[in-house]
């Protein structure tokens, strides 16, 4: 009996100890630990050495194609139908085409977006979402500048990576239950984006979807020490605790790269990415709002999210892991164009197109002053 | 000889005939008492007979009723599927009502009507398995100290599920029932209420708790190592001394300078117990009730240090002039 249990205790402990490798979560030192707040507060940036350096190889920018000399011609009188980048010569022009290929549909090649009998065709949907994408891009690098993207601007490439989707977008969750209805408030199923928390999964649809009226949606801290009214209840505390996870995910960051822990809401005790993670939720709000869900009837079906809404933009779509996406590379130097919204930003777009293009309505400018 | 010196217990009495203790005027014992090695090993190797009685039953009956209730209401959630039930567990809950029905008796089934009929299985089960430990003590001739210890974990139970929702006016306050939501609600309870580690209630429990595994641990340890001269007879030795007791003192008394007796350690440990979750429900009646915010609190009362700005002072973007876009 005694030698029986021996045996299987030991074969147990020894199985548990295999399984015990095979699980992911294990880190190998030598952890890199960075200081990012007073000494003692526990503000430090916590990564491996082999961590840090593969989240960096994996986001590197690609260079930037090799500068041409501007001719007179402008780019709107070679070519028919063209809207947003009219303005610049017919050889940036090409330039950029030939490097948004890259950047977006290095396999696919032009014919993901055009028809190549006809360039300036219009039926493909890709080049209806692309003509909107670039406004996006003038708008992030010329509006959000001070606020949130500074010198390194975006490129196409700073979400798509290759890729005619870009890998990090998010959809509308599904109800996850019929028949017998057992509530779960959009919560407690394993969700990979909140570090697999039990918290709401459907934090996205409230905090980045569109511009939010309630600026103060994701406090819930009371600003005094002791009850002054109804204050929010735990739900909501839960749903801002997601959203913040998100972010942390999202850019392989620790709470403390923008809070003081001991007090998260108070902005005094804050470190300044925590203003800009601000404004980065207002621009990721604006560019949902204004110019992926409007085009919800562009896409295809199947670019739609299981509640038929479009792929949307968080926070990882252009970070993917890092503090500053693709390493802090000031991408948009080497594409001024891309850097300002061009004349046709606000122009109707619907002439040529025929298609049932939704009214893409001219951004409602977000005006950061 | 050395059996103290093993992680499990070494000397396992086996009576011929089953050990029926004393007799007591009520008993309804139910069951066969057989020996278990396994059980040997880490406590007496007789298993039972157990004490039934109306109220055990009653206690196990609401316990099973909120049990099922709960697991039903999880494996619903995922649509049936046993898979991805066994999958899931840990992160499945039975919530409580949301925030909009307050106080409201029974909400919807699927929107926290059944987390209050398994609140209510479960605190029924639970106090009617205290009445029954209660009763059972007194039936022996016992003090009631292990009954009054469990009262103090039901407090703090109490707190989170009941009286602290009631304060607040909504069920939505209670902790949800699962394995990882109840975690995650901890956290945000934390967060919610400007971090709990400021309230000085949680302190204390906290300092009681980590204090009571010092305790066992110096009182075990002790014992254990007394025990080749005899310190299992510890409760004989509160007033008739034997050598294991003296060595045990002298011991304390050469390295700390003070040494507990075979009474006072007994009474340090049952308190250190019972204060942690006494003081623990304190601290969570407290919160949201008469501290909203217990960082702004500490800083009020001189208990949260300030530390000087290392990256200048940084605005509220709110508040900052054209900051809002």
């Amino acid at each position: 009996m005694r030698t029986v249990l021996g045996i299987i205790a030991g074969v147990a402990a020894l199985l548990l100890t295999v399984a015990q490798f095979g699980t992911a979560g294990w880190t190998k030192p030598p952890i890199l630990a960075n200081q990012h707040g007073f000494r003692g507060t526990g503000m430090d940036q916590v990564k491996t050495k082999a961590e840090a350096a593969a989240i960096r190889d994996a986001n590197v920018a690609p260079a930037p194609a090799e500068k041409v000399e501007p001719g007179t011609d402008k780019a709107g009188t070679t070519y028919e139908n063209v809207q947003v980048l009219k303005d610049i010569s017919t050889e940036e022009f090409n330039r950029l085409m030939v490097s948004i290929t890259e950047w977006v549909s290095p396999q696919q090649g032009c014919t993901y977006c055009h028809n190549t009998e006809n360039m300036a065709d219009d039926s493909l949907y890709q080049k209806k979402v692309a003509r909107r994408m670039l406004q996006m891009v003038q708008h992030i690098n010329a509006d959000w500048k001070e606020k949130h993207v500074g010198e390194a601007g975006v490129t196409c490439y700073t979400c798509h990576r290759g890729n005619p989707v870009p890998a990090q977008v998010w959809f509308d969750a599904p109800s996850p239950t019929r028949g017998f209805i057992a509530r779960n408030n959009g919560q407690n199923m394993a969700t990979p984006s909140t570090g697999l928390a039990s918290l709401p999964y459907t934090y996205l649809e409230d905090y980045l979807a569109k511009p939010d009226p309630d600026q103060s949606a994701i406090r819930v801290n009371a600003t005094t020490a002791l009850p002054e009214g109804k204050g929010k209840p735990i739900q909501q505390a839960e749903r801002t605790f997601a959203l913040m996870i998100h972010m942390s995910e999202s850019l392989g960051v620790n709470c403390t790269y923008c809070h003081n822990t001991r007090a998260v809401a108070e902005w005094s005790q804050s470190t300044p990415q925590r203003t800009l993670a601000w404004h980065g939720i207002r621009m990721v709000r604006d560019l949902n709002g204004a110019y992926i869900t409007p085009l919800t009837a562009t896409f295809p079906p199947n670019r739609l999210g299981p509640k038929g809404d479009a792929p949307k933009i968080n926070c990882a779509t252009c970070h993917n892991g890092q503090n500053k996406p693709l390493g802090g590379a000031h991408v948009i130097e080497a594409y001024p164009e891309l850097a300002r919204n061009t004349a046709a930003a606000s122009a109707p777009q619907e002439k040529p197109a025929p298609a049932p293009t939704p009214a893409p309505t001219p951004a409602p400018a977000p005006a950061p002053q | 000889m050395a059996y103290y010196q093993n992680i499990f217990t070494q000397v396992q009495v086996r009576p011929v005939e089953p050990e029926r203790g004393i007799p007591v005027a009520v008993d309804a014992r139910v069951g066969k008492a057989f020996n278990s090695y396994l059980f040997g090993l880490i406590g007496n190797s007789q298993v039972g007979p157990i004490y039934g009685g109306y109220l055990g039953a009653l206690s196990l009956a609401c316990g099973l009723i909120a049990f099922e209730i709960i697991g039903l209401n999880m494996w619903a959630s995922v649509n049936w599927d046993p898979v991805q039930f066994v999958r899931q567990l840990p992160w499945l809950a039975l919530g409580p009502p949301l925030p909009k029905y307050g106080l409201k008796v029974l909400p919807p089934l699927n929107e926290g009507g059944w987390w209050l009929i398994a609140g209510f299985f479960l605190t029924a089960s639970i106090l009617l398995w205290w009445v029954r430990l209660y009763r059972r003590a007194r039936a022996l001739g016992l003090g009631t100290h292990v009954p009054w210890a469990f009262a103090s974990a039901i407090w703090l139970y109490l707190v989170l599920g009941f009286i602290r929702p009631l304060l607040m006016g909504s069920w939505s306050e209670a902790v949800p029932f699962g394995i990882f939501p109840h975690l995650d609600w901890t956290a945000a309870f934390s967060l919610r209420y400007g971090n709990l580690f400021y309230n000085p209630f949680h302190m204390l429990s906290i300092a009681f708790l980590y204090g009571s595994t010092l305790l066992f641990a110096m009182h075990g340890g002790t014992i254990l190592a007394c025990s080749r001269y005899g310190a299992e007879r510890e409760i004989d030795q509160i007033v008739d001394r034997g050598t294991a007791t003296e060595r045990a003192a002298l011991f304390w008394r050469w390295t700390m300078g003070f040494n507990a007796t075979m009474e006072s350690v007994h009474r340090w440990a049952w308190w250190f117990a019972v204060l942690t979750t006494l003081t623990g429900g304190i601290g969570i009646l407290l919160t949201g009730t008469v501290v909203d915010n217990w960082y702004l609190w500490a800083v009020k009362h001189g208990v949260a240090p300030a530390y000087p700005d290392v990256f200048g002072p940084i605005i509220d973007p709110l508040k900052a002039p054209g900051g809002t876009p």
